[in-house]
């Protein structure tokens, strides 16, 4: 059970970097955070307590396996945070060659 | 394994994927390649609507072991053949008239690659019938979206499109976040596989819990009303091609769609859900035409009218759902659902126009804003009598399109005894009739101050608006109960049927 406390935890932990921060690079690592703890949410649904890698081993009886489908996913859901941070990045930084700052509250043209 | 299913997402994968490399060659391999595939995927979508063919393909050929789906699956039904006709004919058209449009940026290759992306994701989502693998594809198309939005790289463009990925990733944090609940609870990630193992389950905190972080997520991406901040943004900043796009197809397909189909066809919903959906449904038809009246520039109005039409789509299938769990009449809840995916093709085609000849007026005068403008129907007649077809269309004029759609949802609404929603339509409607005489009236009619020796746009672009506003009219036949029956009952009644999806997928 603590574990799950200690991933949502981390989720509120960039939440909160989200809400307050005002520097375009702390925003993009807040959304990471936060991207994080769902992945590891994802890896905590897969195991299974004393259970070892899903690969068949020699000379062991019915071993409990880890469940293999949240990892794959974990590893598809990695690759596509790649991308979006990737794509952060580089928004991020081409508004500091715009703006000169990375401050949001001077980034302000549009109302919303 | 003879099925063209999977073609919707191989040909613009892999034309996205060709276009960089042989456009180093040729310049003219993207602007040609493009509009082909979409032209020819839309002939084969329409011929998939007439047909009635609902097949599901399986990657890989994996077949099911002991009836549980194991594979990836491709699901084709009537929903999902709607809305692939809809993403593949603007998609074709909107590609045909950046022809002439994006001359004015520089690396047209890219533009289409990422246009071309942005089409196999969106076909991906609606095809797909595994939720992680919905996910996947709506990441391929939101990311492309996301560039699409900054491709100009100004200052607004930029800001837009941040702002646009910080909520569009916060809303796929938590798609992601209900696809680990629902694998977490049910062990399976295929649609119908989770339909099957959710009818004898009973957890219902869990599963209202799983419900409302869907809603949250996939009304981010569909804009409706409390999570509507980066539309108007992303969508008058982006290019106008690409605005059509987006305000057309991509907050429907990746948006709208997905949580109809998962409402429909995976959850058993309650009569909660359905209230949930009518209520956030008014509140974005209501403020977002309130939030448009105001507007001064042209794509911002137009942003703000997306909001407010959508509205009128999850108004529908608000009253659908609240009927079907009641145990109403079941004849009204078909009537209203048929009138929201009517709606749903219909704004796609008058909105995807507007957005067009907006994109016709900033190409000849480089501006925006309308207090600017007037007097532009004497210099640009084609743009003006299109635009203006739209503009009837979306306030509710017959005969064209969008007066029988909403119409459909109005007497559904009436018939169902849900008058205040009925009469809040019509209020809106009339709002909505305000603002587009508003846009008509300052753009095109009026006294000509500062525009006086423009032309009107090259070829390609008022093609594909003449095609539009030949749809705008044309579409009115689906009203016509016959017809209606053909194309748009197929679609309701695969959404109402659970059976038909899963026998789909699993056969018994």
């Amino acid at each position: 059970m603590i574990v799950y406390i200690l991933c949502f935890i981390l989720f509120l932990v960039g939440l909160y970097g989200l809400i307050t921060r005002r520097n375009l690079i702390k925003i993009v690592i807040s959304l990471s955070i936060m991207e994080f703890s769902i992945f590891i949410l994802l890896v905590l649904i897969g195991y299974i307590d004393g259970g070892i890698a899903p690969i068949i081993p020699e000379n062991v009886t019915n071993p409990t396996y880890v469940d293999p489908l949240p990892q794959a996913m974990v590893l598809t859901a990695i690759v596509i945070g790649l991308a979006t941070t990737a794509m952060l990045m580089a928004i991020a930084i081409r508004l500091y060659r715009k703006y000169r700052t990375f401050d949001i509250r001077d980034i302000k043209n549009l109302k919303g | 394994m003879n099925s063209l299913i999977p073609l919707f997402v191989i040909i613009p994968l892999a034309t996205a994927f060709l276009i960089p490399i042989i456009g180093k060659i040729t310049n003219y391999f993207a602007k040609t390649i493009t509009p082909i595939i979409l032209l020819a995927l839309s002939i084969l979508s329409i011929s998939f609507l007439f047909y009635g063919k609902h097949e599901s393909y399986i990657i890989g050929g994996w077949q099911p072991v002991e009836n549980i789906p194991i594979a990836i699956y491709l699901v084709l039904d009537g929903f999902s053949c709607l809305v692939l006709c809809i993403t593949s004919l603007i998609g074709f058209l909107v590609s045909f008239y950046s022809i002439s449009y994006i001359k004015k940026y520089t690396s047209e290759n890219n533009f289409y690659a990422l246009f071309c992306l942005m089409i196999a994701g969106m076909n991906g989502v609606v095809l797909s019938g595994d939720i992680f693998n919905l996910f996947v594809f709506l990441e391929i198309s939101v990311i492309a979206s996301y560039a699409l939005v900054a491709f100009g790289v100004g200052k607004n463009e930029l800001e837009a499109s941040f702002k646009y990925q910080v909520l569009g990733n916060i809303a796929s944090f938590l798609i992601l976040f209900s696809i680990a609940l629902l694998y977490w609870q049910t062990k399976t990630l295929n649609i119908a596989d989770i339909s099957k193992v959710l009818q004898n389950y009973d957890n219902s905190i869990f599963l209202t819990f799983t419900q409302i972080i869907l809603i949250t997520g996939f009304g981010l991406k569909a804009a409706i009303i409390p999570f509507h901040a980066w539309l108007p943004d992303a969508h008058s900043s982006a290019p106008s091609p690409i605005s059509a796009m987006l305000s057309g197809v991509l907050i429907k397909a990746v948006g709208v769609y997905v949580l109809v189909r998962l409402f429909f066809n995976m959850f058993v919903f309650t009569y909660e859900i359905g209230v949930l959906v009518a209520v956030l449904g008014t509140l974005s038809m209501i403020v977002g035409s309130l939030l448009a009246i105001n507007q001064w520039d042209i794509k911002r109005l137009l942003a703000y009218s997306s909001i407010s039409q959508i509205g009128y789509i999850m108004i529908g299938f608000g009253i659908g759902m609240m009927i079907l769990t009641k145990g109403g009449e079941a004849s009204i809840a078909v009537l209203a659902i048929a009138g929201s995916l009517f709606h749903m093709v219909n704004h796609s085609v008058f909105k995807g126009l507007l957005f067009l000849g907006a994109g016709a007026i900033e190409f000849r005068t480089n501006t925006r804003d309308m207090s600017q403008l007037g007097g532009l129907s004497e210099n640009m007649p084609i743009t003006s009598t299109t635009s203006l077809g739209a503009s009837m269309s979306i306030s509710g004029i017959p005969p064209f399109n969008g007066f029988f759609s909403k119409l459909i949802i109005i007497i559904a609404a009436i018939q169902g005894k849900f008058y205040l929603l009925a009469l809040l339509a019509v209020i809106v409607s009339i709002i909505t009739l305000a603002y587009f005489l508003k846009f008509q009236k300052s753009v095109f009619y009026g006294k000509n101050k500062n525009y006086k020796n423009i032309k009107e746009v090259p070829f390609a672009m008022s093609f594909s608006m003449i095609i539009l506003v030949i749809l705008c009219i044309g579409l009115s036949v689906l009203a016509i109960p016959s017809i209606r029956e053909v194309i748009l009952d197929q679609a309701v009644s695969s959404l109402i049927n659970m059976d038909h999806y899963i026998n789909l997928v699993i056969q018994y």
